[in-house]
């Protein structure tokens, strides 16, 4: 039997994985390739050279890219905050509304970004819906919030949500009551049994969504486009840039890589911790 | 209960505020796509279902409609068939390379999509393809793919592995097991699969901006729409877009509960 299952356990992995080579590994090999090219070449075969990497450093792009990590740092400690909550609700307290409130967030999902951002621009801006409203009742106008860099995190925050509120929920799930119940019986204050029952033992949930939320954030482009009106630009604006009207493949490949390098090397660390097995089914 | 009552009360509030936030901007747009005005403001003074008319009428929103539906339709195809051999790989057999599999598949969906789509116009560049909306399928499905597989492979955990070998010492072949038993038990978790793959398709928006070449789907047009030059139609074809999404939800769904209440009621009988 157990050959079998691993003869089918290969082949059944086939169709995923080949899709994978080629349409994942082997894209980023030839970003790889391009971003040791010399500038504004559209093919490989030339000879290599790293000026690329140093425009990265002379030309000021480390900014964008410090923006962007800050930025997705910032709303995924938010985001921690702000999901912990429901997903102890969703977890322990709420019964038929789990599924109400699951069901909602999940039906957002499927709006499409930008509309969902296009939404808050036409209910922030001037004129929009809450200032419009509140000028026609009250005859007093004041200043849109839209285009600066608190808009742009409550944008990554408002998008990446779902992504925080799931793995949290999963996670505190997986904290058993007795346990708990057991800390609260001998005398625990709420903050002790945060702190040292329940944190602890949702940790894979808690890992999971802050890396999810935090590299998504990190690679995001049109939050700081329509909400931040170029407030900062983002590293993924940058990189987009590069391609599209700076013609340039091999900077704006150099970009690409140095933001794969540090999102990937944090996604391979994180994925790494956690027991996908024991979050996702039974442990066999 | 160590949970108090004002706490649970608190929670549901909150709750309750959580979904009205992640449905405020869609209120406004819903709004906007109904003002007879060409420059938006509100309150709105008029309503007219003008834009709508001429949405519906303008050849654009055709194409875009269709090439964003052909590229969905072609990627919930693929996605649900790689996603249930993948989930099968995934979750049911113990074979040697399955843990490094399970990762592998996790690194597109913690990708930065943008990065992806460049990446991939690269690949199809040096290959010598001209990207369509045939390529847009192969991009979407580098993230739509895993996601799907992991759809399935929540429903896949949850099978007992007995029904398919007591099958097999009756003496049924690999496939006519994985047609008659696994795949009626994993139907459930490849309905919602289809259903994800074809929703996260419609409203991909990175991955399309890079991959389609000269077509363009959707949420392109929109978002080029967004950036300069803002169009009445930008609202309108949003909430045509929200709509027709949330039908597909509600036949997909009927349509389930009608296999299901088939099935038990033959089940009743026999």
């Amino acid at each position: 039997m157990n050959t079998l299952d691993r003869k089918l356990g290969f082949l059944s992995s086939l169709p995923l994985a080949v899709v994978l080579i080629a349409s994942f590994l082997a894209p980023m090999a030839v970003v790889a390739l391009f971003s040791i090219m010399p500038a504004k070449v559209f093919s490989l075969a030339n000879m290599p050279d790293f000026s690329a990497y140093s425009v990265f450093f002379k030309q000021g792009y480390y900014k964008s890219l410090l923006w962007s990590l800050g930025m997705a740092l910032a709303s995924t400690a938010i985001l921690l905050l702000i999901s912990w909550p429901l997903a102890y609700g969703m977890a322990k307290v709420f019964g038929r509304f789990t599924l109400v409130l699951t069901i909602a967030v999940v039906m957002s999902l499927f709006v499409s970004e930008n509309i969902r951002l296009f939404g808050w621009v036409l209910t922030l801006m001037k004129g929009g819906l809450i200032e419009g409203h509140f000028r026609a009742w009250t005859g007093v106008g004041f200043d849109s919030p839209l285009y600066g860099v608190g808009i742009i995190i409550f944008g990554l925050v408002y998008v990446y949500l779902p992504f925080m509120l799931f793995p949290l929920a999963q996670g505190i799930a997986m904290v058993p009551d007795d346990t708990r119940q057991a800390a609260y019986d001998l005398g625990a204050t709420r903050w002790q049994v945060l702190w040292q029952i329940e944190v602890p033992l949702a940790a894979p949930g808690i890992v999971v969504g802050s890396l999810l939320s935090f590299v998504l954030a990190a690679g995001a482009l049109a939050e700081s486009k329509i909400l931040g009106g170029q407030a900062v630009i983002a590293i993924a604006d940058d990189i987009e840039t590069a391609f599209t009207f700076g013609q340039n493949w091999p900077l704006g490949s150099a970009l690409s890589m140095i933001l794969i390098v540090i999102i990937g090397g944090l996604a391979l660390f994180g994925v790494s911790k956690v027991d996908l097995d024991a979050i996702m089914g039974r442990k066999r | 209960m160590p949970t108090s009552r004002s706490t649970r009360i608190a929670l549901y509030v909150y709750g309750i505020l959580v979904i009205f936030f992640l449905y405020l901007p869609l209120v406004s747009v819903a709004f906007a796509s109904v003002s007879r005005a060409r420059y938006l403001s509100f309150p709105i003074k008029r309503y007219s279902t003008k834009w709508y008319g001429e949405a519906l009428e303008s050849s654009t929103v055709r194409e875009l409609l269709t090439t964003s539906l052909s590229v969905a339709v072609l990627v919930t195809i693929i996605s649900v068939v790689i996603a249930f051999f993948g989930a099968l790989a995934f979750a049911r057999y113990q074979w040697r390379y399955r843990t490094t599999f399970q990762k592998l598949i996790l690194l597109p969906i913690f990708f930065p999509q943008t990065v992806l789509g460049l990446a991939l116009l690269m690949w199809f560049n040096s290959l010598g393809i001209i990207p369509s909306w045939k390529t847009a399928v192969v991009a979407h499905l580098v993230w739509i793919a895993p996601i799907a597989t992991l759809i399935v492979a929540i429903r896949a955990y949850s099978f007992d592995p007995a029904l398919e070998e007591a099958a097999r010492d009756m003496g049924a072949g690999t496939w006519t097991i994985l047609r008659e038993i696994t795949l009626p038990l994993l139907a459930p978790g490849l309905v919602s699969a289809g259903l994800f793959a074809f929703l996260l398709s419609w409203g991909n928006f990175p991955l399309s901006l890079f991959t389609t070449g000269a077509d363009s789907t959707l949420p392109e047009w929109l978002y080029a729409k967004m950036v300069s030059g803002y169009s009445p139609l930008v609202p309108t074809l949003g909430v045509m877009s929200v709509v027709g999404s949330f039908l597909l939800i509600l036949i997909a769904l009927s349509v389930a509960w009608l296999i299901r209440a088939n099935r038990e009621s033959r089940a009743a009988q026999n």
